[in-house]
């Protein structure tokens, strides 16, 4: 793949882990042709800006990670998303916020645009007024005996973000589910440029706070490999161990609450314990139950207090001994496995045509993991197992987070018995350039691509949460199976509204 | 899983002690809340959690109140699926300029007498989205909030000293 946009582009020079390659339009829109041939290169992400716009890929077989930009004065590009659906949210998205159009897009209804901003294209270099007569969303259409409409949210019944579905039914069963996302966007994007690295930092930290150790981690990563920062040892492998803490509490979090969804609250009790035991041992070691602000670039804000070390060991010691009589008690439950079992399945080919990443890749058999390809520090030095399902049900989702409790617990050993001593922070030096990096969080992989100025400002950042490839696949997963095994499906693959809508 | 019912039967309850009320909470409360309201309410609070706009970490420590260290419903107090049902709304975030009519509309269609809890930094005053074209601002730029709860996000025992004292103020 390297060697191909190489071959139709220019290399830039300050981009940096990843090459960047500038192409003219022809260039570009033979890459789209080329993309249709190659099923094997995914789309990593497709953002914009002003005047330009970025997508970055990835060759499976290889590994091999690389952005392709294109120069757009007119504000045009060929469309991708006719190749890779996964494009198509994310071009709606920079359509509604820079006002750059992708050509023959799919779908071209706005997305995160709800007509209720007092600008339009706010990211774009002039943005006009708002249009001021917000008309109906245009639902895709739906016609056939028999058929009803069950309109739900964006305010919902249980303590969760908001989102609108739109379910189209025949009886109970669900025959379409349509998803109108935008809700909680906060304009993080608009509000990230322009801003110091300290600053965005701390946005970036709430770009999604169930994954806010992860977020972090990504700016962090993004940012040292732009100015080509150090970071202390010490510092890496506590931020690894912060991770994993997240992990660990995000995976018990859900797979109570996904029992729950089954109605069966026993293991929302049980599960709900050990991971207010997380939380806690969290806020002891480093202040914060989240680890909110703990991740910043050059390093980590707070250190491992003393006897850090030793309560995380006993952490460790009494979820090896709780969870697995709980997992037993999944796995042996009729009425629960009743539930979960072949219940809101994706197809493997649906998980790779997306690039989806985390339990909802994984339990369909696509077993990208970012800590092993292209892989960041310590993970390489560390031993662990990256589960895969074929299955693609929820209860493969379930297996999934289990698994992966399993190897965090392993991980999170390890890094106890090897974290080296020195410093926890290394100043981030003043260098300009363009920097992307790639993280695993509890969610799957995040990419953040940042451009750093010689004087600590950030002129774009783009986080781009793993739930952009796996919301669609929501829509695909429900299809057939009954309106009321809509919160199991929803909450076993737990996207993120924050991180989509920003 | 008998043998972990058995276990805990035998243990007990691993429920934390409730807190204090907490005296700011009470004193933001108190000029709001009329006398008549107060001896309708009893001691049982029935809560609308919104979602206006938070990054979802409010949402996990919300969530937290219910597990069986906190258990919210000891105090008489539960989450419930209806704004029809409840008696406080519960608001996250910095409004965003999308949730804006939702939330007023949840308002709206909460019965009379209710209260407006608005809780983490950003629901106070937009917070670290200040001055975004995305956001209206806090909580209170859309309903008025009878109290605040800080903290980003704030610690479940902080949302239960805030509730206590919600209820404590409205005996």
């Amino acid at each position: 793949m390297l060697d191909h946009l190489a071959s139709i582009g220019t290399r830039a020079g300050d981009h940096r882990p990843f090459p960047r390659f500038d192409l003219d339009r022809e260039a570009w829109a033979a890459l789209v042709a080329t993309l249709a041939e190659k099923p094997d290169w995914s789309l990593v992400g497709l953002w914009a800006d002003t005047g330009i716009v970025h997508m970055a890929l990835r060759e499976d077989a290889s590994g091999a990670v690389a952005v392709v930009s294109l120069a757009c004065p007119e504000g045009r590009f060929p469309s991708v998303g006719g190749v890779r659906p996964a494009a198509i949210r994310l071009e709606r998205a920079v359509q509604d916020l820079f006002g750059v159009t992708a050509e023959s897009l799919v779908d071209p209804r706005p997305w995160l645009d709800h007509d209720a901003w007092p600008i339009r294209l706010p990211l774009s270099a002039d943005p006009p007024d708002p249009l001021g007569h917000p008309e109906p969303y245009p639902f895709l259409p739906v016609e056939g005996p028999g058929l009803h409409q069950i309109p739900v949210g964006p305010v919902h019944a249980g303590i969760i973000e908001p989102g609108h579905f739109r379910f189209t039914c025949n009886g109970e069963t669900v025959v379409r589910l349509e998803q109108r996302l935008g809700y909680v966007h906060k304009g993080t994007e608009w509000l990230m440029a322009g801003r110091s690295v300290a600053e965005v930092a701390k946005l970036s930290a709430r770009v999604s706070g169930d994954s806010t150790v992860a977020h972090s981690l990504a700016f962090a990563r993004a940012v040292e490999s732009a100015t080509g920062a150090a970071v202390p040892a010490r510092a890496v492998w506590l931020r690894a161990l912060m991770a994993e803490l997240e992990r660990l509490a995000n995976h018990l979090g859900d797979i109570g609450a996904i029992c729950n969804d089954a109605a069966f609250a026993y293991m929302l009790a049980e599960c709900g314990l050990l991971r207010e035991k997380v939380l806690r041992a969290a806020d002891a070691c480093f202040g914060h139950r989240l680890m909110m602000d703990r991740v910043i670039p050059g390093g980590v804000a707070a250190d491992l207090a003393d006897d850090g070390r030793q309560l995380l060991a006993r952490l460790v010691t009494d979820l090896r001994e709780a969870f697995p009589p709980l997992i037993h008690t999944y796995d042996e439950k009729a009425s629960l496995q009743d539930r979960t079992v072949a219940t809101g399945r994706v197809a493997t080919e649906l998980v790779r045509r997306f690039g989806a990443g985390g339990h909802v890749g994984r339990a369909s058999g696509r077993g990208q993991d970012a800590r092993r390809s292209p892989g960041y520090a310590p993970y390489d030095e560390l031993d662990f197992e990256v589960p895969v399902f074929a299955d693609g049900d929820v209860n493969a989702r379930v297996w999934i987070r289990i698994r992966e409790v399993e190897a965090s617990l392993g991980l999170v050993r390890q890094i106890l018995d090897r974290l080296p001593e020195g410093p926890v922070h290394a100043p981030v030096p003043a260098a300009a350039g363009q920097g992307m990096a790639l993280v695993e969080s509890f969610r799957g992989e995040i990419m953040t691509w940042v451009a750093v100025r010689e004087d600590g400002i950030v002129t774009r950042c783009h986080p781009r949460d793993p739930s952009w490839f796996q919301w669609p696949l929501l829509e695909a997963a429900i299809e057939g199976n009954i309106v009321a095994d809509f919160p199991l499906c929803n909450k076993s693959f737990n996207c993120s509204y924050s991180g989509h809508d920003l | 899983m008998l043998k972990t019912i058995v276990r805990n039967l035998l243990r007990g309850p691993v429920t934390m002690k409730g807190p204090a009320p907490a005296e700011a909470g009470i004193e933001e409360l108190a000029s709001r809340l009329d006398r008549a309201a107060r001896a309708r309410l009893g001691r049982s609070l029935s809560i609308r959690e919104v979602d206006a706009g938070s990054c979802n970490g409010c949402e996990l420590e919300i969530h937290a109140l219910n597990n069986v260290i906190y258990d919210l419903e000891r105090f008489g107090m539960r989450f419930v699926a209806s704004p029809r049902h409840a008696d406080v709304l519960m608001v996250t975030g910095p409004v965003t300029a999308n949730m804006r009519d939702a939330l007023f509309r949840t308002w709206d269609a909460t019965p009379d007498p209710k209260w407006v809890v608005a809780v983490g930094g950003c629901a106070l005053d937009g917070g670290l989205f200040k001055g975004s074209y995305g956001i209206v601002g806090g909580v209170g730029s859309v309903v008025p909030v009878d109290l605040h709860i800080p903290g980003c996000p704030p610690r479940p025992i902080d949302l239960l000293a805030g509730l206590v004292a919600l209820v404590e103020a409205a005996k």
